[in-house]
């Protein structure tokens, strides 16, 4: 893939903010016990690097380069109170579900590190295109994660009865280890070693190999 | 014609532009301009639609409320249904009604904060660990055509991780329980969240509040209710995997019925009808 297209669809699974890069994980943790909080974070992140990236790249040419952090913080922050207003006026369940986790796009290293490696060098049209790649690999991800974690966890997806729990007279006994963050942890792995198994380009190469030991010394 | 002397108004404009990004007036110039623009944004966001995520905090509000009173009905708008409900403020400490603020405009955790409308409480009497309790608090009455018949009160208390917020509904004669929901709270998903759990919350249903010398037997106790125990008409199961939460909700319970909360209005009720 090359061209627009490369940029735009690269970072959903060839160069995926969070299996790759390993960014962005800690929202990735926090709110995918259920579809529908992934779903509307997912989106939420999406206009914010987005938004964020066009912003940051149409002021590039007169981006201070002592207070270009400060700079970049500025904007982030001032879309992640925007998307958090209209949630709590117009997705007011969602953003209680939510709580902090909008606010904290805000530290989210996806964000900054599209503003620092891309937006702040590249012209607005396909910085655009970056920030929306990187946000939909990272919606992605976290669909992935909670459609396991609420699938098993709660037996629902997106709020809809699946697997029928014990608790309400059916067969299923929920895995409480789902709904809680170590089993985001446990998906995210597994998904890391499922994906670059299938593509053996994303293996890092080890920084350094251990030795076998050639000790002079005997017992 | 030189480039000046085509474009005299935007001049000064193009020449701080063409300053040196490193420049500390192209400093000035870019970061005023830039939080300009943001604060203008942030601002005109949160101002515009505050009426909105207020109107949507006490929909919210009212909507457990109703829920608690067995009156929700998902087809109706909630505003509509919300006019079978009393609301009235209650002096804590002396059981009366007061006047001193509307009902509906007194809120009772921006009133604990302040020192003339709220108390400390000592640690040996502050069971549900809220460390001030308000002067006030609303009480919402339900009456139906045999006088009151439900009586909803605010409660909150500590939990495991954060205050849960709640409403709990009495019968009309303050002897049994009618439901508890909670609005507001951070307890575990799947396990101290359980509190939000219809199930679990019908099983406070019918419970007995008061024992035969009035004082609070109501309590959640660990694990399963026998109901052989001469206690099982005023307990509730416990939650398994989170004792915490559940003792935390034992505690707001038996403090918001006893001395310190409603206790004083609950037996003005009894003594008096409303």
């Amino acid at each position: 893939m090359n061209g627009k297209s490369g940029i735009l669809f690269e970072p959903v699974i060839d160069r995926n903010p969070i299996t790759l890069q390993v960014l962005g994980v800690c929202s990735a943790l926090a709110v995918t016990t259920q579809m529908i909080p992934s779903l509307i974070m997912g989106l939420a992140l999406i206009f914010v690097l987005t938004a964020s990236s066009a912003a940051i790249s149409s002021i590039r040419n007169h981006m201070p380069g002592n207070v270009r952090i400060i700079i970049q913080m500025t904007i982030i922050a001032s879309l992640v109170i925007l998307v958090d207003q209209f949630l709590r006026a117009f997705a007011f369940d969602i953003s209680r579900q939510l709580s902090v986790f909008v606010g904290l796009i805000i530290t989210n290293c996806i964000v900054l590190g599209r503003a620092e490696a891309f937006a702040s060098s590249n012209p607005v049209g396909p910085s655009a295109l970056d920030a929306v790649g990187h946000g939909l690999g990272y919606a992605l991800v976290l669909l992935v994660v909670a459609f396991f974690r609420e699938l098993f966890g709660s037996g629902k997806l997106f709020g809809i009865e699946i697997l029928p729990l014990v608790t309400e007279g059916g067969w299923y006994i929920p895995n409480g280890l789902m709904l809680l963050a170590p089993s985001a942890f446990f998906i995210i792995g597994l998904m890391i070693w499922a994906i670059r198994t299938w593509k053996p380009a994303q293996v890092e190469q080890p920084d350094f190999r251990i030795q076998p030991h050639h000790g002079t010394e005997h017992a | 014609m030189s480039e000046q002397d085509r474009r005299p108004a935007a001049g000064w404009l193009a020449r701080l532009a063409a300053l040196p990004n490193d420049s500390v007036g192209k400093i000035l110039l870019v970061t005023i301009t830039l939080s300009l623009v943001c604060s203008v944004l942030v601002s005109s966001a949160a101002v515009l639609l505050k009426p909105l995520q207020d109107r949507n905090v006490e929909l919210a509000r009212k909507a457990r409320i109703l829920e608690v009173a067995g009156l929700l009905e998902p087809s109706r708008p909630i505003e509509e249904l919300f006019q079978q409900v009393e609301s009235r403020l209650v002096e804590l400490d002396t059981g009366n009604f007061s006047d001193r603020f509307e009902a509906g405009e007194f809120d009772q955790q921006i009133a604990a904060r302040n020192p003339q409308l709220s108390r400390a409480l000592q640690p040996s009497e502050d069971i549900a660990a809220i460390r001030r309790r308000a002067n006030y608090s609303q009480v919402y009455l339900v009456r139906g055509e045999e006088g009151l018949e439900k009586i909803i009160l605010p409660v909150h208390g500590y939990g495991l991780w954060s205050t849960m917020f709640g409403f709990l509904a009495l019968s009309g004669d303050a002897q049994e329980v009618r439901g508890l929901v909670f609005y507001q709270h951070a307890e575990t998903p799947g396990l101290g969240g359980e509190i939000d759990n219809p199930r679990w919350r019908e099983r406070w249903v019918g419970r007995q509040v008061f024992g035969p010398g009035g004082e609070v037997y109501l309590r959640v106790v660990r694990g399963a209710v026998d109901p052989a125990s001469a206690m099982a008409d005023w307990s509730v199961d416990g939650i398994s995997g989170a004792t915490l939460t559940s003792e935390g909700v034992s505690n707001m319970v038996q403090f918001w019925l006893g001395e310190q909360g409603f206790g004083p209005f609950l037996a003005r009720l009894q003594e008096e009808g409303v």
